[in-house]
């Protein structure tokens, strides 16, 4: 059985998009709302994190080693300015995509094995994960103009 | 009349449900004139507030001498707020702006229109034969101007530069309005109507000193409290208020909190069957998500959130659901704090769960607090489209194309307009290069001031000020516009409930002050903006002329002008629109038939996340087949962005006072309301003074991470944990005081996340004592 594999491939995807949340609220500072909703999403993905560990200890018995491919390295810390933004933007958004489809996979992954504590927490956590990719991409249709046009 | 300073809302006149409200005239006239000495009494309504109370200018040589309310308007049945009674006088105020002023160096210096636009013109041509130049030039607007200002300056806007960088100072005010009601109902528009007040049997009002903002609705509040039958009355608001003392029911809830009150108020009426189910399962959306959001919040996690005993929530919602004819108001107190529109969804949810919309004394008011907001909303000057378009609907767009016979392509609905905290923040960034602001005070009225004042003197930003007054802004500005303003110009006007009025002019301008839309229609002469036929883009040239435009733009929109004209509003007793053809006295309540604006193909969004602010798509509103239900929109509660800290261990709240509006610019200029409330500050709790050593008068200093003020302590009257300064004072009358005293150098940038209003009530501060005042 995989599906270990693709619990710790979300689990770390949903750390890491923490991290990248909490980078670019820093390195963004002065784009308020930048600011102040990373820090929110970034709470969202701790706790989604947090409530993944538990299915983690309960399939990690049966999991193979973890495939080293799986892992992503998107994000390599803020960039300056109205560009740079924009950029980082779309790293958190790649970064968020990775995380909306392992939602998928496992939520499917999830019925197949019939564990309905991990659907309920997948029907939980997908649907934030979801709205931080159309929060991310509807910010960057926001900023594209004006960073690549006007800028 | 008796001294409105001593005695503001006047005498009562009692009245019981389902009567009418008498009539009350008010007249204020120069000392020494009696009414028979007015020459002319010429039809307005009232600039300093929302309410749009009808009134006559008194006129005699020329001037200005005074007012008298009109005693057959609907709003205010002759009635007048004291910022009416004594504001006027600012028209006559000796330091008015009389010539066009330029740039040179450090100084402003009189010049002629010629130079003036000359100068503005050359700018906005340079920007414009660059690439992305519709991105360089944003307009910073106002909630002042008249409706046909505004209409004008939203074609230059979108059809002659084809900027989305268009908002205003009503994103301050009224954002979260229109925000909320476009949520819930489909589209913006004020469902219910002051004459709720005459039915109803109950009245709540959130976040909202009625009794400073709209003076006159809090006669007619007051009135009926005084009568047979009264309205029971809930107040939620942290301060003890006027209104708070009146009420039956006071809850005084941490800042911030106000959605995990309101969830609580949901789940009770929920948990004790106080909705009405066939209602809402006909004409609402949403009961089971809100059922599961809302659970949670039992009277007693309420409690631990908002510090609101748990008998205190029940209580209210007894209030609410046992009332038959309930109308609720919505004000600053939600609107600039914690999850805005998802409180303002909130309330409205309220009124959908019990059925109470579309008749007599069952209404929802989400205020504004500006008069002419509502006009910046309809016409789109706030960013938004004209008449309340979908800017993600292409059909919508094509609409407007036809309209103004331009390419679809010029009219900006790539995304959502830009608001206004963005647009400081683009020029902030030098990619805005000219930033023109009308009729408003954004170096006082913005949160941060610091930032805005570094914003304003950057280099390579051209300020355009068009003004009254030499204010803060003004003075930092490189172009300086005098204009004129009520009373010398001509136009049309509504208030927070669809009131529409026709202010006329009474009086010329002074010197070679200009109307606001003659300098728009002269910039966009000078600019040569052209349709697709090269003819000229504006194709009005007065006032009663861009009207009739403007109601082309809304005809078949929720917002229907098409049964109103200049000739039809001339003593009017007020309006409400929609006013067509088949409402030709107007319409005096939205949704009567419990049929919503949310029809996708006339709706004016298809919906926000309101954690996010991330926009739904075409396709995932359609599947949700609204067909005119409306929405029944649901949110957890979330901690506000700036709590209480170690070093900040207070909350500040900035508000006003019921003798000034806005930054003072006129109220300020008006000797019996500037005397009334001469000058800043500092409320605080009784036990939190003492703690802090602080008596009644002494001068303390108020410190956030983001600057520093000074004021005199006011004790009493607020919850503790909390301060509250009135926002109104600037510099430009400190007379060589240089102690920082305007609330906004404290203030946090944040906003919210779907309505874009910033949250002025919410900054960690710390007080200190200063020692006495001198």
């Amino acid at each position: 059985m995989q599906l270990a594999h693709y619990l710790g491939l979300l689990h770390a995807a949903q750390v890491r998009l923490a991290e990248a949340f909490r980078e670019v609220r820093a390195g963004h500072a002065d784009e308020a709302d930048v600011f102040h909703l990373c820090e929110r999403l970034a709470a969202q993905c701790d706790a989604h994190a947090e409530q993944l560990a538990p299915f983690a200890r309960r399939y990690g018995e049966a999991a193979d080693d973890e495939p080293e491919r799986l892992h992503s390295a998107i994000f390599q810390g803020a960039r300056d300015g109205p560009l740079g933004l924009l950029r980082d933007l779309q790293d958190l958004y790649l970064m968020a995509a990775e995380c909306d489809i392992a939602w998928t996979v496992v939520g499917q992954a999830a019925q197949g094995i019939r564990d309905g504590d991990l659907v309920a927490v997948v029907q939980l956590c997908e649907g934030e994960t979801a709205m931080q990719v159309k929060w991310i991409r509807s910010r960057m249709k926001e900023a594209a103009p004006q960073a690549l046009v006007v800028a | 009349m008796t001294d409105r300073i001593e005695d503001p809302w006047g005498s009562r006149t009692p009245y019981g449900r389902g009567e009418r409200w008498a009539e009350r005239v008010d007249v204020h006239l120069e000392p020494g004139l009696a009414e028979h000495d007015v020459e002319r009494w010429v039809p307005s309504a009232s600039l300093l507030h929302s309410n749009g109370d009808g009134i006559d200018i008194a006129v005699r040589h020329g001037r200005i001498v005074g007012v008298r309310g009109r005693a057959a308007d609907r709003v205010n049945r002759g009635r007048l707020d004291p910022k009416d009674v004594y504001g006027w006088q600012a028209n006559n105020a000796p330091d008015r702006l009389t010539r066009p002023l330029v740039r040179d160096g450090e100084r402003l210096v009189e010049c002629d229109w010629e130079t003036a636009m000359g100068r503005i013109v050359g700018r906005s041509q340079a920007l414009l034969d660059r690439p992305g130049g519709w991105g360089r030039i944003g307009f910073y607007t106002s909630g002042q101007l008249f409706l046909e200002e505004y209409y004008t300056l939203a074609v230059i806007g979108k059809a002659g530069i084809g900027t989305p960088h268009m908002d205003g100072n009503t994103r301050l005010c009224t954002a979260t309005a229109g925000s909320a009601l476009k949520a819930s109902f489909g589209s913006d528009g004020q469902p219910g109507s002051y004459a709720d007040i005459d039915h109803c049997d109950a009245i709540a009002l959130y976040g909202h000193d009625v009794a400073a903002t709209q003076a006159v609705l809090w006669m007619r509040m007051l009135d009926r409290r005084r009568g047979p039958d009264p309205p029971r009355m809930l107040c939620v608001d942290p301060r003890t208020t006027v209104v708070a003392r009146e009420a039956d029911l006071h809850l005084a809830p941490r800042p911030g909190t106000n959605l995990s009150l309101l969830n609580g108020l949901q789940r009770e009426l929920l948990q004790r069957g106080w909705i009405d189910e066939p209602w809402v399962r006909a004409h609402a959306l949403g009961l089971a998500e809100l059922e599961r959001v809302v659970a949670p919040y039992t009277p007693e996690r309420v409690a631990g959130i908002c510090d609101v005993a748990p008998a205190e929530l029940t209580a209210a919602a007894e209030l609410i659901g046992t009332a038959e004819r309930l109308v609720s108001t919505v004000l600053q107190g939600v609107y600039q704090s914690n999850q805005a529109t998802a409180a303002g969804c909130a309330v409205n949810n309220l009124h959908l769960l019990r059925g109470m919309l579309g008749r007599p004394g069952a209404g929802v008011l989400q205020m504004n607090g500006q008069p002419t907001a509502q006009n910046t909303r309809e016409t789109g000057a706030d960013g938004d489209l004209p008449g309340f378009r979908n800017w993600e609907n292409p059909e919508h767009i094509r609409e407007l194309a036809e309209l103004w016979n331009v390419d679809a392509e010029v009219i900006p609905h790539w995304s959502p307009p830009t608001h206004a905290m963005q647009l400081w923040r683009y020029a902030e960034q030098g990619t805005i290069e000219l930033l023109w602001i009308s009729a408003t005070n954004p170096a006082v009225s913005l949160p941060d001031l610091a930032r805005i004042r570094r914003i304003l003197e950057r280099d390579g930003l051209m300020v355009v000020v068009q003004d009254l007054f030499m204010t803060e802004t003004a003075e930092l500005a490189d172009v300086v516009l005098p204009a004129a303003t009520w009373g010398e110009k001509t136009g049309a006007f509504t208030n927070a409930d669809r009131t529409v009025h026709l202010s006329e002019r009474a009086v010329a301008p002074p010197g070679d002050a200009r109307a606001d839309l003659d300098i728009f229609l002269d910039y966009a002469r000078r600019m040569d903006f052209r349709d697709r036929d090269g003819e000229p883009l504006i194709a009005w040239s007065d006032a009663a002329g861009a009207f009739e435009a403007w109601t082309a733009c809304s005809q078949g929109r929720p917002c229907d002008y098409s049964g109103l004209s200049h000739a039809r509003l001339r003593d009017a007793p007020g309006i409400q629109w929609p006013c067509t053809a088949e409402a030709p006295d107007g319409t005096e309540r939205l949704y009567a038939d419990g049929s919503f604006g949310t029809d996708p193909d006339a709706a004016e969004t298809y919906g926000q996340d309101l954690v996010t602010g991330a926009p739904a798509s075409a396709d995932e509103y359609r599947a949700k087949e609204p067909g005119g239900r409306a929405f029944l929109h649901a949110a957890a509660y979330h901690p506000s962005p700036e709590v209480p800290s170690d070093a900040f261990p207070f909350l500040l709240t900035t508000g006003r006072t019921l003798f000034h509006f806005h930054t003072r610019t006129k109220t300020g200029r008006a000797p019996e309301l500037q005397a009334a409330a001469p000058g800043v500050w500092v409320e605080l709790n009784a036990g939190d003074a003492e703690a802090a050593g602080v008596a009644e008068g002494d001068l303390v200093r108020v410190r956030s991470p983001r600057g520093t003020i000074e004021g005199p302590a006011r004790l009493g009257g607020i919850r503790p944990g909390l301060v509250f300064v009135p926002f109104h004072y600037g510099y430009w009358d400190a007379d060589g005081d240089t102690r920082p005293r305007a609330a906004n150098e404290l203030t946090i940038t944040s906003w919210d996340p779907v309505s874009k209003q910033p949250m002025f009530k919410l900054a960690a501060v710390a007080v200190e004592r200063v020692g006495q005042c001198s």
